[in-house]
């Protein structure tokens, strides 16, 4: 059956509704959305004098209306106690999104904890402990002083490296800069924890190294070089799906052809016209379909190479650009390291395997040579036709009319970050943006297209060392003894994701066995116990998060955070513009802003070593007053970022959805000034300003076990997101709308596969291998190659990462993207899935 | 997309051209009395009851424009030859479905190599063969249907929908 809300009507938005400034607190591209919150006992009404729009609302409303609001942006929460009507709704006038929503942050109302419409009741409302056998309600203090001792005998016993940390580094909900703050000066200030890993890979580490070792920051453009362009090359990503509104109001424009004057008048002189766009991609995304239903076919080359060969095409490329002379000397020659007279420049790289051998950061004309890749090989290795390696070059660098330099925008994601040798192909690609000299100017940039938005400040992390330590890997080998978790979930989102659960619950029970002997009220017995266990292997979790979480299951401490909404939370999207969201609701129960929980536990931990007679640690976790979130922002972005003293929330509330580009130079007139797009000096992140080139030659699989395993089984699992999921569906898995449609992840499937293997549309199957197993509904997919599948990732009942060997690229990068399995039915379509749609989600013209 | 910014502009256009019906609506409505005592509000707002075909006008997936709850609200009338969720007539298979996309009010076009409505706009495709599943988009809902009933002399009425109809805050005005 397909879901239907039943609601024939909304109460309408009065006058004098107060308004919030929000930034949508899913994706990376952190739409400009309004909230508008008035008392339960109010209306509005359709004379245009009693709504909020000014427009008589008893006559239908055009396209694109700002005087509308869906059902799901719709709810009744508590604020300052108090029930009160909430809209939340996309802002026309923001820059980034023009009043689009997507299907993600246009929900984020009904995504919010309501008694009174019983949404996401999901929510934790109470610190939670492992209690006679189950999770049971208590206080902080009660919470925080158990977590304080357990995690100080742990230390005592076992030093820094006893405490694990698994914790979220982005920006957007379960992030931001007053949260990563919190935590950071927490671990890495009071303390230097050292096994630490983010929310979706096993380490403490960049995505993208090669980029920031070459001196290019990742996020080096803005979103208007998306429509300035004459060509966007887009690596591994899927932008309509997984950066929507970047997408459709900033790519789909130059596609179109309709950001034509914005062209003209940014570059008088220079002939412009129409986008093109080069897809690098082995599936068809929905996004290919969207661009040649925009710009047509001869405008779009979709790349449809052999997985994990990216890295042959960029060096391909590379040559081809270089022999036909299409090279920027000019940028090389003054941006870039140079040859000197005693040879090449060669410089070692931050934590190489092995220092004296990986002189990979180099000049161009070294670089060139080290990755010189003929067209014939470029072909040979990735499965493209020759015409097409050409094709992309010549729309990549060939000089345009009069001479003039083609202007190329790069965009990469998962795709290449999660895919095979990661530090060589992402340095593979920025060498083309460096050699066209397409890094800081307009229409340019060779840029992340994000995943979450960002949102960091800590002390330094120099001490977690490089390669970092392999966290799930360590703690499948019975290392540590205390695990703190914020917002992660391993269970979903890591690699060998079956071996780690297996483990995990094994070593976590051990110690609710123990806490099962012991009577609650008697703390230094409660301890003594766990400690006990934990010296026989067990482990003591504790999980900070929104909701009750799959690791969690194994956890024995809960401790309940807020969301973006029901704090005050900053962050800044993937062209580095930062934005506060005002606080317009409570937070559930006694949940709290995560940079205030780690206050309350650093105080618990001062107070527990300080009675234990260590005032000098003790001493270390001070600093930790704050009150609210915006004296952890105080704390750490004004004092700590770069440009931070010009920032203040006052500040940011005035600059409203558009904000500015970080970093911040001034405040002038009233406004924070920042930095539409880096390097547009020329002057890059290394000591003397020279960008560096990779030497990056093709080796093949990188990660161990990939080869093996592509050789021993039949099914490629390519994996990604889908439109309608935000993340692990951590949220999404209580909102009916999106369960209506995915109640299990999807397994995206050639007809003829299926066919094979006697599978119909809807039926459950079983991708197993030697990491692991797991399950997924068949959705036939007439666009997808024989024998290469594509499964939704991270979702709550099927995980993707079980069927994910633990082998990884080097500096402890997963390859989630290649792996190899078989499949088999394990049932026909189960109920929720009779009622669904497998009609393709290609649009067509 | 010159040719689907015109269907949008068509969209527009009829949006215009219809709105004075609206207005005079909302004056008619103002010179009623004002009661004594507020009526008891429904809890759903009431559905008038509109003729929309008779079952011999439908000819097999050849779509029949038609409007409800009124001349803003424009709809589709189909029938698709078996049995579906929410199908009336003798063969369950009769449904309408309006055409604003419930994302931004763009008019959907009906594909009738796979029973779609697809939107020119932002891509968002709706199964009419499931109830006005959204296939894939960025609307957060499923496509409104138009609740129908058939009479003895196979005339179908529309009295009802089943979600909030883009561009209004109320299904009736």
């Amino acid at each position: 059956m397909t879901f239907k809300r039943q609601v024939d009507r909304l109460p309408i938005i009065p006058a004098d509704a107060v308004e919030h400034n929000v930034t949508c607190h899913y994706c990376i591209v952190g739409c400009g959305y309004k909230a508008y919150t008035w008392d339960i006992n109010r209306q509005g009404g359709t004379d245009p004098k009693q709504n909020k729009f000014g427009v008589n609302l008893a006559q239908q409303q055009g396209a694109e209306t700002v005087a509308w609001y869906a059902p799901s942006m719709y709810n009744i929460v508590k604020s300052d106690g108090r029930d009160v009507h909430l809209v939340i709704k996309p802002d026309v006038d923001c820059a980034v999104n023009s009043g689009l929503g997507s299907v993600r942050g246009a929900r984020m109302a009904e995504n919010h904890t309501s008694q009174a419409r019983n949404t996401q009741q999901q929510r934790l409302t109470d610190p939670m402990v492992w209690r006679y056998g189950e999770m049971q309600p208590t206080s902080w203090d009660d919470a925080l002083d158990l977590v304080a001792r357990v995690t100080a005998a742990v230390i005592d016993e076992q030093g820094e490296d006893g405490l694990f940390v698994s914790m979220f580094d982005h920006g957007g909900s379960a992030g931001g800069y007053e949260n990563t703050w919190g935590t950071g000066k927490l671990y890495f200030g009071a303390m230097k924890v050292k096994n630490v890993r983010i929310h979706n890979r096993p380490a403490y580490n960049s995505e993208v190294h090669a980029t920031r070792d070459m001196g290019v920051g990742e996020l080096n453009n803005c979103y208007e070089d998306a429509e300035l362009a004459d060509t966007i090359m887009v690596v591994g990503a899927n932008p309509l799906e997984a950066q929507t509104n970047y997408f459709l109001n900033h790519w789909i424009p130059n596609l179109r052809g309709t950001s034509l004057d914005k062209k003209k008048a940014e570059f008088p002189g220079e002939p412009v016209e129409q986008g093109r766009i080069v897809i690098v991609d082995p599936r068809r995304t929905p996004t290919v379909a969207a661009c040649e239903a925009e710009a047509g076919t001869d405008r779009v080359l979709h790349l449809a190479l052999e997985p994990g060969t990216d890295l042959v095409l960029f060096n391909g490329l590379l040559t081809y650009i270089a022999d036909k002379g299409w090279i920027d000397k000019e940028f090389i020659q003054n941006h870039t390291v140079v040859a000197t007279a005693s040879g090449p420049q060669l410089i070692a790289r931050p934590g190489a395997a092995v220092p004296e051998k990986d002189h990979e950061l180099t000049d161009f004309t070294a670089a060139l040579a080290a990755n010189r890749t003929s067209l014939a090989d470029c072909a040979k290795i990735t499965g493209l036709k020759e015409a097409d390696i050409v094709k992309a070059a010549e729309w990549i660098a060939s000089p345009k009319a009069g001479n003039k330099r083609r202007r190329t925008m790069i965009g990469y994601e998962k795709g290449l970050i999660w895919g095979n040798d990661n530090y060589r192909t992402n340095g593979a690609l920025v060498n083309i943006a460096l050699a066209t000299g397409n890094i800081g100017r307009p229409g340019g940039g060779v840029v992340r297209l994000g995943g979450h938005q960002e949102g960091y400040v800590r002390p330094s992390d120099a001490h977690v060392g490089r390669p970092a330590a392999y966290v799930d890997k360590l703690l499948i080998e019975g290392r540590g003894g205390v695990h703190h978790i914020w917002a992660c979930d391993h269970y979903k989102t890591t690699l060998n994701a079956m071996r780690f659960k297996q483990v995990y619950k094994k070593r976590t029970d051990m110690v609710k066995d123990a806490m099962n002997t012991v009577p609650w009220g008697d703390r230094a017995a409660m301890v003594a116990a766990i400690m006990t266990a934990i010296r026989q292997g067990g482990l003591f979790s504790v999980d900070t998060d929104i909701i009750p979480t799959q690791i969690g299951q194994a956890s024995h401490v809960w401790l309940p955070a807020a969301i973006s909404g029901e704090m005050n939370l900053t962050s800044m999207n993937g062209e580095r513009r930062m934005r506060l969201t005002q606080r317009y609701m409570d937070p559930p129960g006694q949940a709290m802003p995560d940079c205030l929980i780690a206050a309350r536990l650093a105080n618990a931990l001062e107070r527990v070593f300080r009675d234990a007679g260590k005032p000098g640690y003790a001493d270390q976790f001070k600093g930790f007053d704050w009150k609210t979130e915006e004296d952890a922002f105080v704390d750490g972005y004004t004092k700590n970022a770069n440009g931070g003293q010009f920032v203040s929330y006052e500040r940011l509330k005035a600059m409203g959805n558009n904000g500015f580009h970080e970093p911040a130079v001034a405040f002038k007139d009233g406004k924070i000034v920042g930095t539409k797009r880096l390097y547009a000096d020329g002057k890059f992140s290394t000591k003397d300003g020279k960008a560096k080139f990779l030497a990056a030659p093709w080796r093949g699989w990188a990660a161990p076990g990939k080869a093996d395993q592509k050789a021993k089984y039949a099914y490629l699992i390519n994996n990604g997101r889908t439109n309608i999921v935000w993340q692990n569906a951590f949220m999404d898995q209580d909102n009916d709308f999106v369960m209506g449609r995915m109640p299990y992840p999807i397994i995206e499937m050639h007809p003829d596969d299926m066919k094979d293997l006697e599978v119909s549309a809807g039926d459950l199957v079983e991708v197993y291998n030697d990491a692991g197993a797991t399950q997924a509904m068949a959705y036939p997919t007439p666009t997808a190659r024989r024998k290469q599948t594509f499964m939704l990732f991270g979702f709550p009942k099927g995980v993707e990462g079980n069927v994910v060997n633990a082998g990884v690229n080097e500096l402890i990068i997963p390859d989630y993207k290649h792996n190899w399995a078989n499949i088999r039915k394990i049932a026909s379509a189960p109920a929720a899935a009779r009622g669904l749609s497998f009609k393709s989600t290609e649009y067509k013209v | 997309m010159k040719k689907c910014d015109g269907l949008v502009e068509a969209g527009r256009r009829q949006f215009l051209r219809t709105a004075g019906f609206s207005v005079a609506g909302v004056a008619a409505a103002t010179v009623m009395p004002t009661p004594a005592k507020a009526a008891t509000a429904t809890a759903r707002v009431a559905y008038p009851s509109s003729r929309l075909a008779n079952l011999t006008e439908l000819k097999l997936d050849d779509p029949v424009n038609v409007a409800y709850p009124d001349n803003d609200s424009p709809g589709i009338l189909l029938k698709l030859g078996v049995k579906v969720e929410g199908g009336v007539g003798p063969d369950g298979d009769v449904v309408a479905y309006s055409v604003l996309c419930p994302h931004k009010g763009y008019p959907l076009a009906y594909n009738q190599s796979d029973r779609t409505l697809s939107c020119p706009g932002h891509y968002s495709r709706f199964d009419v063969e499931k109830a006005g599943q959204e296939i894939w988009g960025h609307a957060t809902q499923n496509l409104a249907q138009f609740v129908l009933r058939v009479d003895a002399k196979g005339d179908i009425y529309a009295e009802g929908v089943d979600e909030l109809i883009y561009g209004r805050l109320s299904n009736v005005l």
